[in-house]
């Protein structure tokens, strides 16, 4: 059944919307208007005075090898958290959902990554992975393997990778678990009776039936790690050690922060806004060719 | 095709206790239909023959092969479920082919036997579709499909028609039927519905709080109740339970309502005084003038015949069935047959025949 409201004239309507649509224009449309035009400007070094340079700073940037590795590392980044907060948090949605189905003590303590502050999640992990301090930078250095994440670029990437997944699996954690419970019990027992055992059941019943969940999760995973791994980066490695963990979204920021190259800056702020763009337009694409079982 | 048999076989949900020691032997081929109130543990029995739930005590044997630590997997059986349980994103032929493939049977082999199974329940044309876009009769078709390419040693059915409309259920009741009897496979059938037990089963067990209450053919179960609980359950309207004293030496019941009426069949064991339940189905009472004054309160005209309900005059109720029209109120003089009383102990409602002679 369709409920209508139907408004008589223009007033109420507008105002009902005015704070949300004032709140959308002045903190993403105009910052996001101001960034593609100032994208087009280069600045002198005190901000007095910019000219218009048409695309010359995208093809600045495209043209710097650095912004390349820049995109290589942000590759590498994106898809190692993806990867890992998707397959942790499916493993131990399946254990928990089998385990102890809908009991919330568990659910509960697997949350509360998700609630922690990025500042704080990054000490946790140097309190583990320091060379000299960290619990587990100790044992690693004290069996014989090299462990210093401020020298090595590897290592530093593997760590920014492992916090920021960390960060990302309780939330995932929740969708899967209800993806899972969501799923009728009959079906797996129709399926355990069909003589299929649980391993084969999970990659041909209930993976295929999470799919709609992975897929939104993939989405979701995807722009958090572009977008919202900025506190975890500059608190661990400040993109170090040589820029080795510098991500696109820390670099738009150090041109522009520290740099104080604006127009770069923005031109590399379009670029990301373009990939969120992409990411959306093909999850919409996805859920409205995707209907639900 | 092969035999079941449970023995004391019991089930406890923690501190709840489901099912007391159930036993059963169903012959090869036979369809046995589970009947009873919902809560009774009727889906708990069948889910510990497929091997969904291990029961606390008690065994379960298949073809004489005890399966009791089996999983489901291993145990040659098919399950139809209440809400069908078909795979959401697989066809029609996916669905009925899953168990085949799992078996490694050759793709040749798996579509042959899905086809011929579709044949059977006339869904050919439904194969490349997928279970949302099918009606409720459909999907139960295909269920039944999945269950029968297995070409399984037992089929199970937990209330598969319980979803359909009425018409429906009684198509698929009589087609079920036909389907069973054909391929002779040994089967349980799930049911509240007493109607579907008492055409679709060769035998019932009534269930009756974790207990079979009865097992039998249902014109047995029909015509000698073992107790006032599957007395009341089988047949409708329900029979009348009458209060009444063992009397004459065991030769006769004293009802409360009035009259001593001796039974037709023999003495009964038992001191004088006994208390007992006297059970009466309504179509066996007649209106005849000299009979006990009922005073009626509500007429149910169903066409082809009419259910009275009323009262006696010590306040028990009593509801008749009568062919054709009847009188719609005022006070009716009903007699009580002696020839089709069944009686039971007041206490613990058994049933209680006459001393062997
Ligand atoms: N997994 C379970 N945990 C706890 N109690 C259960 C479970 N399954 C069934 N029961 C209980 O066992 C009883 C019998 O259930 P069931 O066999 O489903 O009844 P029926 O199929 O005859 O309606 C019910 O009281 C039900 O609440
Ligand atoms: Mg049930």
């Amino acid at each position: 059944m369709e409920r209508k409201v139907v408004f008589r004239g223009k007033a109420l309507p507008l105002a009902l919307l005015a704070p949300q649509l004032l709140i959308t224009i002045v903190f993403f449309f105009w910052p996001a208007g101001q960034a593609v035009w100032f994208s087009f400007l280069r600045q002198d070094a005190f901000g007095i005075r910019s000219t218009f340079v048409g695309l010359e700073n995208f093809t600045d940037l495209f043209a710097d090898p650095l912004y390349l590795e820049t995109i290589r590392n942000t590759v590498v980044f994106s898809t190692g958290v993806t990867v890992i907060a998707l397959a942790t948090a499916l493993l131990l949605a399946v254990l928990a959902d089998r385990q102890i189905r809908g009991s919330g003590a568990y659910r509960t303590l697997l949350i509360w990554p998700y609630a922690i502050a990025p500042a704080v999640a990054a000490v946790l992990w140097i309190f583990l992975f320091h060379p000299q301090i960290g619990l587990v930078g100790r044992a690693l250095n004290g069996a014989g393997i090299p462990w210093d994440y401020k020298l090595n670029g590897n290592q530093a990437m593997l760590m920014v990778i492992l916090a920021s997944a960390w960060k990302q699996v309780s939330y995932n954690f929740i969708f899967f678990l209800a993806g899972l419970q969501s799923i009728p019990k009959s079906v797996l027992e129709a399926a355990a009776i069909d003589g299929a055992r649980p391993a084969y059941r999970f990659w041909t019943i209930t993976f295929p039936l999470l799919s709609p969940t992975t897929f939104f999760l993939l989405v979701v995973n995807l722009v958090y790690a572009f977008f919202d791994t900025f506190g975890v980066i500059d608190a661990l490695t400040k993109g170090g050690p040589a820029k080795a963990t510098e991500t696109l979204i820390y670099r738009a920021y150090v041109d522009g922060r520290v740099n104080l190259d604006i127009g770069l800056s923005s031109a590399q702020s379009v670029v990301l806004m373009l990939v969120v763009i992409a990411l959306t337009a093909i999850q919409f694409r996805f859920i409205e060719r995707r209907v639900h079982y | 095709m092969a035999t079941l048999d449970l023995s004391g076989v019991q089930k406890a949900f923690g501190a709840t206790r489901v099912l007391h020691g159930v036993d059963l032997a169903v012959a090869d081929g036979e369809m046995i239909v589970i009947v009873g109130a919902s809560g009774c543990g009727k889906s708990t029995l069948l889910r510990i023959v497929a091997g969904l739930e291990t029961p606390t005590a008690g065994s379960v044997r298949i073809g004489g092969r005890d399966v009791t630590a089996l999983e489901p997997a291993d145990r040659d059986i098919a399950m139809v479920f209440q809400n069908y349980a078909l795979y959401p994103h697989m066809s029609v032929a996916q669905n009925m082919g899953y168990g085949l493939k799992i078996r490694g049977l050759p793709r040749p082999e798996i579509d042959r036997r899905v086809r011929d199974a579709a044949a059977l329940l006339g869904i050919e044309a439904l194969l490349d579709r997928r279970p949302r876009q099918l009606s409720g009769g459909q999907r139960q078709r295909v269920a039944m499909g999945r269950a029968i390419v297995r070409e399984p040693k037992l089929f199970l059915f937990d209330e598969p028609l319980s979803n359909l409309d009425a018409k429906l259920r009684v198509q698929m009741r009589a087609e079920i039927r036909r389907l069973q009897k054909r391929l002779g496979v040994t089967s349980l059938f799930v049911t509240h519905d007493q109607i579907e037990a008492m055409t679709l089963g060769d035998r019932l067990v009534v269930m009756h709080q974790g207990h079979a209450a009865q097992v039998a053919t249902p014109m047995e179960i029909f015509e000698r109740p073992a107790d006032t609980y599957v007395a009341g359950f089988i047949g409708s309207p329900a029979m009348n339970f009458l209060e009444g004293v063992l009397a004459g030496g065991g030769r006769a019941v004293a009802l409360r309502a009035g009259p001593t009426i001796p039974f037709a069949d023999g003495p009964r064991p038992g001191p004088d005084g006994l208390p007992l339940t006297i059970g009466l189905r309504p179509e066996h009472l007649r209106l005849e003038a000299g009979g006990l004054p009922l005073a009626i309160d509500l007429a149910e005209p169903l066409g082809s015949e009419t259910v009275l309900h009323g009262r006696l005059p010590d306040g028990e109720a009593l509801v008749i069935r009568l062919a054709g029209p009847a009188p719609r109120d005022g006070t009716l003089p009903v007699t009580l047959p002696a020839e089709h009383l069944h009686v039971f102990v007041a206490e613990g409602g058994r049933r209680l025949d006459p001393a062997p002679a």
